[in-house]
């Protein structure tokens, strides 16, 4: 990063009070499209936060909805630091969900301390393998992997629809849905493992994937910055060339880590179907990949940062259901609006603020640049 | 052998319909991306154009003011990607797919609130839209037995974004390879350093250049609404500028290459839907999903296999600070 060297910023003003500045500028031009529209902007900010945490079903819901955008984010994080936008988080999660809906249709009334690691591993194996494919080919032929990746969705959401309409579809339904998963098979609710503790709270479809997420992200932390491993992706993230003549092996490393990526994705289906919805069905994604875009933007690519962000556009994308009930003039597609301008500020025009936070702040000691 | 011909020559003129917007978002695309600027965004400015076009034609019922809002609305998304990698120096990519979210929300929002048709534009009448312009020579010629098919179905009773577009590869070339602004357009994807050594301004070629992408990618968008369709729908672009951008790929960033695999990929698109529901010897029906994949997978194939290690400008991606 060319700009990021010209003006170092202290850790907390980089990990923080940047993406909150950046945040505040999306903000402020969403309302403009608000007010544009002819709606009230501060009326559908107060909205927005009423139905995001204003209520325990409310934050149930945000906290889901994070728990998906945090593996969406770590899809895009992990490849980013080796240089390598991942655009196919979308279809990794897809392609990661039909691995977990054919092992929780084929093991139904199997315990779940059984099921849950092999679903693990059909969520990261078929989105690694979502992956690979694009990897391949830009670690060996330099394709694009934007396009690749890009085209790779597009071919997920054709498989996803063929298996749903032709193969897996509830004997006697109209809808392109697989039958119910056994309830064996089901991650337990948030409610309910609370209610073991003698907490009671509202029945919302958080679940245990919620504590695989922060696991995940803890992990990730270690892999990139404490191991060999980690290591490599960042050095072939500051320069290919280099990273070759310092002997690390280059094509090993992208498609490692876009593989990576891929299978953080793919985990994103256990907490959409093994969590909440409990049976395979179209469009289940929901656009959470794009989102992860927005999400590794925001949180600058590390774990911490990712999961505040996950929290964030949780609570946009919760508040945002609610928007669109309470005040008819407006979308849920606004959210949209927000998250292509997070990721505007945050990602290209990062240097927009920086420069400028920079020279209001004193400079960071030498140790800490 | 007559109804061959026809079904020969009909399967053409779809192609070329198909054709046109790929190859005006390319040739968007070979500007900027020649000038050292990726561009991601295409689909973007192709969506947000076809949005502009469909409303204005909509409301004003003119099919020229529509090209005209959809021309300024790509420009100015265009100039937004270059404040943030030129002025801003950042990075590229992000920039592209940040706006082509961001287009793909504001549109939805704005398509809501003005129509009320869940994220649609009004179904234009026909003087709303790019009628088939039928060339003078092409009733002249009709006697003729193949040439006259061939010009009367394919040469003639095109719409104007179709007759742009074609009027647009020998122009680009030409631009490109022969005027002053093409070669330091060149020059500066290549070799940013010596263009600001010979005291020209790089980031105001760069802006020039982004111009242009914004202007083909506008076109590209106004033939989406206003001669494909009747109108503009939600998700209208449908990826094309993503196909365009690998076109422009494959193409090796030269103008004529690039035409021919927007060509190739239109072809593509036509066989696909003309595919659907045959049933092939041996095979039986190819479930309809696969074959609209087509076009995708195959874009996945050539660049990862026929493009081999397709060079692109030197200086493509990296922001031009003068001195650090």
């Amino acid at each position: 990063m060319v700009s990021a060297s010209m003006s170092p910023l202290p850790r907390w003003a980089e990990y923080l009070a940047l993406p909150l500045v950046n945040l505040l500028a999306a903000l402020v031009l969403s309302g403009l499209v608000i007010l544009a529209v002819g709606q009230d902007p501060v009326a559908a900010l107060g909205v927005l936060a009423d139905g995001a945490v204003g209520s325990q079903e409310g934050i149930g819901f945000t906290l889901y909805y994070a728990t998906t955008f945090m593996f969406t984010g770590l899809a895009v994080a992990i490849p980013f630091h080796a240089g390598l936008f991942n655009i196919g988080g979308e279809g990794q999660a897809m392609v990661g969900g039909i691995g977990v809906a054919l092992i929780c249709l084929a093991l139904g009334g199997w315990p779940l301390w059984l099921v849950l690691p092999l679903a693990l591993a059909a969520a990261m194996g078929c989105g690694a393998a979502w992956a690979f494919i694009p990897a391949w080919a830009r670690a060996r032929r330099g394709s694009h992997v934007v396009i690749t990746t890009i085209m790779f969705n597009f071919i997920a959401a054709a498989l996803l629809t063929w298996l749903l309409v032709d193969i897996l579809i509830a004997p006697g339904q109209s809808a392109p849905e697989s039958a119910g998963f056994d309830r064996s098979t089901w991650l337990p609710a948030m409610h309910e493992m609370l209610a073991v503790l003698g907490i009671a709270v509202t029945a919302t479809p958080l679940n245990l994937a919620f504590l695989i997420a922060l696991a995940a992200g803890a992990l990730v932390w270690v892999f990139i910055w404490h191991t060999r491993w980690g290591y490599e992706i960042r050095v072939v993230g500051h320069g290919e060339e280099a990273a070759r003549y310092g002997g690390i092996d280059v094509e090993r490393v992208i498609i490692l880590a876009l593989c990576l990526g891929g299978a953080c994705a793919g985990l994103a289906a256990i907490n959409d179907l093994m969590g909440a919805q409990h049976r395979l069905l179209l469009n289940f994604t929901a656009e959470s990949g794009f989102i992860g875009i927005a999400v590794a933007l925001m949180g600058r690519n590390h774990p911490l940062g990712i999961a505040l962000a996950a929290l964030l556009f949780g609570a946009l994308y919760q508040g945002g259901s609610e928007l669109a009930f309470e005040m008819p003039g407006l979308q849920r597609e606004i959210i949209v609006v927000i998250e292509g301008l997070v990721i505007l500020f945050c990602g290209a025009l990062e240097n927009l603020f920086r420069v400028r936070l920079a020279r209001l702040l004193p400079a960071p000691a030498p140790s800490e640049a | 052998m007559s109804d061959a011909l026809l079904q020969l020559v009909s399967l053409l003129a779809a192609t070329l319909r198909l054709a046109t917007p790929l190859v005006l978002a390319a040739l968007g695309g070979l500007f900027c991306e020649r000038s050292g600027i990726v561009d991601i965004g295409l689909e973007g400015k192709m969506l947000g154009a076809a949005f502009a076009a469909g409303a204005t034609a909509a409301v004003s019922g003119s099919p020229f003011l529509g090209l005209a809002a959809a021309i300024v609305v790509s420009i100015a998304l265009a100039l937004v990607h270059g404040y943030a990698a030129i002025t801003h120096h950042g990075n590229q990519v992000v920039s592209g797919m940040a706006l082509n979210i961001l287009v793909a929300g504001l549109v939805s929002t704005l398509a809501v609130s003005w129509f009320h048709q869940g994220g649609n534009t009004p179904q234009l009448a026909d003087g709303a839209r790019f009628a088939a312009i039928a060339l003078p020579f092409a009733d002249a010629l009709a006697g003729i037995p193949v040439i006259g098919t061939l010009v009367a179905q394919l040469v003639s009773g095109q719409t104007l974004p179709v007759y742009l577009a074609a009027a647009a590869v020998p122009i680009a070339a030409m631009i490109l390879a022969r005027t002053r602004f093409g070669l330091r357009l060149r020059a500066v994807g290549e070799n940013p350093l010596a263009v600001a050594a010979a005291g020209i301004s790089v980031a105001r070629l760069r802006y020039q250049a982004l111009i242009c992408t914004g202007l083909f990618c506008g076109i590209a968008g106004a033939d989406l609404a206003l001669a494909q369709s009747a109108g503009f729908f939600r998700g209208m672009s449908a990826g094309r500028g993503y196909l365009a951008l690998a076109a422009l790929i494959f193409g090796k960033w030269r103008p004529v290459p690039t035409l021919l695999a927007c060509l190739f990929f239109a072809f593509a698109d036509v066989v696909q839907t003309r595919l659907q529901g045959v049933v092939l010897p041996g095979i039986g029906a190819i479930p309809v999903q696969f074959i609209q994949a087509l076009p995708y997978i195959l874009t996945v194939l050539l660049l990862a296999g026929f493009v081999g290690k397709a060079r692109p400008p030197k200086a493509i991606g990296m922001p031009f600070a003068r001195s650090p």
